[in-house]
């Protein structure tokens, strides 16, 4: 059963500039036990949305829905949410210092977050139950150290004390914002190994919102990639890693520095990400796309579809969809559409016969038929 | 290849020896000093013309110190730093003041370096004003070249930091270090703050300025793909010293130290299968505190291959035999290793040489610090 699922979500905010129009028709299923890797830049509105799903945006404008275990969490009272928040679905955000309270122990902060969910636990089993909690995260000599602050711990050690917090009450689901943006590389490595761990111990499933398409490659199943407050594409990982579809995943992943490009030109995307208040028309990423043509421009603003047999690779853009990949049949193909305006070989209905089935290894067992939620 | 004063037709920067230690004080009234951070410890390094040296390490490995140094912005400890064969370690502020436009900056937050209250104009001919090079109209006339040589509209001249993007501001940085024509660039952490696509508009600018300008660059990052793509050589810096350093090639390639090898292995990389595939080498715990470094190699707390000797004798940074034909020792940098590991050589030139008592050899897989308590394995198969 699908843990949530997200329909057509829009935000929006009203500023003294404008509308500031953040997510724009952004839909995607999360199932138990699985990792949504949601990546975009600055600004792209990954991290409204899912702060939006747990009524963080105060002020918002919001439509669309977003069912978890058969509720509306866009509709909850507040009082009912506040009991999904963190029981239910927990979140990890960025700066652990910044969401630690810096003038109580830390033992007394997961403990305080157990008896706000439940007064039955007892003062004395919940501070137990953190230290087990820090135990299960890696922090040595748990017993003594949750009678620490939060300045006496490290930035990897604060982190570990974010998600024992998040596991306290066992969640459904954990959102975990940028969770090692701030740390450095072994650290990084560290947390992102308690994360996988944690997540096959106890089923947990994740959305994991990052610039970094390394984080991804490593712990997503699925991925969606997020631009101007919209979903640009959405597919299982290795779809996206080794079959991008969208121009702006293309420039993405070109943009990388890697060890095959090392001392020569890296490929850079043209320009800057646009002002979400002033949105271009069209496409939103047209000013920037190397393939734009004319329907790209003044056309409507393309939405997911899907561009594999199986529908679980979509895209939100007009290529056709047998352009996908990084060969150079497939840029020919790109370079020829952008050029004519339209698909060139009149072959529309050729089967689509580049999709590769998940093979191999961690990446992605039994992947289809996850992400079948398309834009209306 | 260098004479003893520290000149070389190659050599742009030399650094001998550095040590740069801060106090750490305690007390209210009777405020004395009760340790030393040891921010940089004994670390030589060479830059040569042209070319990019680039610094990897951790948050607390000195880094960031060690470019002060060297761009003469923090007295050192001890050691000496030669800028075109002059000590500048040992000048009065007077003398070092011409020497300062050789040497420039850019720094990571393109947000926090710029002055939001004046106008790009200003800042990026500020050099000139301080320097005395240019005034006028002149001075404009050069602002705006630099202006349109980085990227930015020259019309833009009487604009405010706060009306361009991340990525803008970070041009209108690098403008201003390259207002003097400087010979040495440090550019700390220049893309960290940066979105990828605009980071790689950055890193194509940085790279077409040094083939213009014959630039040398001292580039800090801990992004370590980011570094192997700018950098000609590459030094490891942990807790206040050099533990490997290479031509990126060679150290990318094969790395010997243990630390190498984790933060190699830590790089997340943008390609699943290869994610999938990889040995990664989780080190346990965290870098130890510079106020009291741990004895022996600074390493070996965490190191999966300590033994005994390592806590006790600091191995020196020296060339390993097997790693093929190492370039002969540099004159006058002292006689080889005495128990024969191999030759030391200064960070920064075309040998591989690494401080490790049991380096690691090719094809060796070091053993990994899983989480403990969580039972489950997900290597993959």
């Amino acid at each position: 059963m699908t843990l949530l699922e997200v329909k057509d979500l829009n935000v929006s905010f009203q500023t003294a500039d404008g509308v500031v129009r953040a997510v724009r028709g952004v839909s995607f299923d999360v199932e138990p036990g699985r990792t949504l890797g949601i990546v975009g830049e600055s600004g792209s509105g990954k991290t409204v949305l899912t702060q939006t799903l747990l009524g963080l945006t105060p002020g918002a404008e919001v439509r669309g829905s977003a069912m978890f275990e058969g509720e509306n969490l866009l509709e909850l009272p507040d009082d009912q949410l506040r009991k999904v928040r963190g029981a239910k679905i927990s979140v990890i955000f960025q700066d652990p210092l910044t969401s630690l309270h810096p003038l109580y122990k830390i033992g007394w902060q997961i403990s305080e977050m157990i008896r706000a969910h439940d007064r039955s636990v007892s003062k004395k089993e919940a501070a137990a139950r953190s230290v087990d909690l820090l135990r299960r995260v890696g922090i040595p000599k748990p017993d003594t150290r949750v009678n620490d602050y939060p300045h006496q711990f490290s930035g990897g050690m604060r982190q570990r004390a974010m998600i024992a917090m998040a596991l306290a009450l066992e969640p459904k689901l954990i959102i975990a914002d940028e969770p090692t943006t701030a740390l450095d590389a072994t650290v990084q490595a560290q947390i992102l190994d308690l994360l996988l761990r944690l997540q096959q111990d106890l089923g947990t499933a994740l959305i994991m919102i990052t610039h970094d398409l390394g984080v991804v490659a490593d712990i997503a199943d699925d991925v969606m990639v997020m631009y101007a407050g919209r979903a640009a594409e959405k597919a299982p990982k290795r779809d996206v890693f080794y079959h991008p579809h969208h121009p702006y995943t293309l420039g993405l992943l070109e943009s990388i520095p890697s060890s095959s490009a090392a001392g020569g030109r890296l490929k850079p995307i043209p320009g800057s990400p646009p002002s979400l208040i002033n949105l271009p028309a069209g496409c939103k990423f047209h000013p920037r796309c190397s393939y734009a043509f004319a329907k790209c421009r003044t056309g409507d603003d393309p939405v997911l579809r899907p561009i594999d047999e199986g529908g679980v690779h979509e895209s939100a853009c007009w290529l056709p969809a047998t352009s996908a990949g990084l060969s150079a049949e497939a840029e020919q193909l790109r370079k020829e559409t952008a050029a004519l305006g339209h698909e060139p070989v009149p072959a529309k209905g050729q089967p689509v016969g580049r999709h590769r089935a998940p093979d191999g290894g961690a990446a992605t067992p039994g992947a289809a038929s996850n992400n079948e939620g398309s834009v209306a | 290849m260098a004479t003893a004063n520290g000149t070389d037709d190659n050599v742009l920067v030399r650094v001998e020896n550095v040590v740069k230690h801060f106090p750490v004080k305690a007390g209210g009234f009777f405020r004395h000093t009760v340790g030393q951070v040891h921010a940089v410890d004994d670390v030589s390094l060479v830059i040569e013309r042209g070319k990019t040296l680039g610094l990897v390490g951790e948050t607390g490995s000195g880094k960031s110190t060690l470019a002060r140094c060297v761009a003469g912005l923090i007295p050192v400890t001890a050691g000496k730093v030669f800028l075109n064969g002059t000590n500048i370690s040992e000048l009065s502020r007077g003398a070092m003041r011409p020497l300062r436009r050789e040497v420039q900056m850019i720094f990571q937050d393109p947000y926090s370096s710029l002055n939001p209250r004046r106008r790009v104009g200003a800042i990026i001919g500020d050099p000139f004003a301080i320097h005395k090079t240019a005034t006028g109209a002149e001075r404009k006339r050069m602002v705006q070249e630099l202006m349109e040589r980085v990227g930015l509209n020259p019309e833009h001249f009487n604009r405010f930091p706060a009306e361009f993007s991340g990525g803008q501001r970070q041009r209108i940085g690098v403008a201003r270090a390259l207002a003097l024509r400087p010979k040495l660039i440090i550019c700390d952490e220049p893309v960290s703050a940066l979105d990828v696509s605009i980071q790689a508009q950055v890193l194509n600018l940085l790279a077409d300025l040094q083939t213009e300008y014959g630039l040398s660059y001292l580039f800090i990052a801990h992004d370590l793909e980011v570094v192997r793509h700018v950098s000609d050589k590459v030094a490891v810096m942990y807790l206040g010293r050099i533990g490997e350093a290479a031509p990126a090639d060679s150290l990318y390639r094969q790395p010997r130290h243990p630390y190498t090898v984790a933060l190699l292995s830590a790089a997340p990389a943008a390609d699943p299968d290869a994610a999938a595939a990889r040995q990664r080498v989780i080190l346990a715990g965290d870098v130890p505190s510079p106020i009291d470094p741990p004895a022996g190699c600074r390493f070996h707390p965490r190191c999966p291959k300590a033994q005994e000797i390592c806590g006790r004798v600091e191995p020196p940074l020296v060339t390993h035999d097997d790693l093929g034909p190492a370039a002969g020792p540099p004159a006058g940098w002292g006689p080889a290793d005495p128990a024969g590991a191999g030759v030391p050589g200064i960070p920064g030139g075309e040998t591989h040489v690494t401080a490790c008592h049991f380096p690691v050899v090719p094809g060796e897989t070091l053993a990994s610090a899983r989480t403990p308590a969580i039972a489950a394995e997900r290597e993959p198969a």
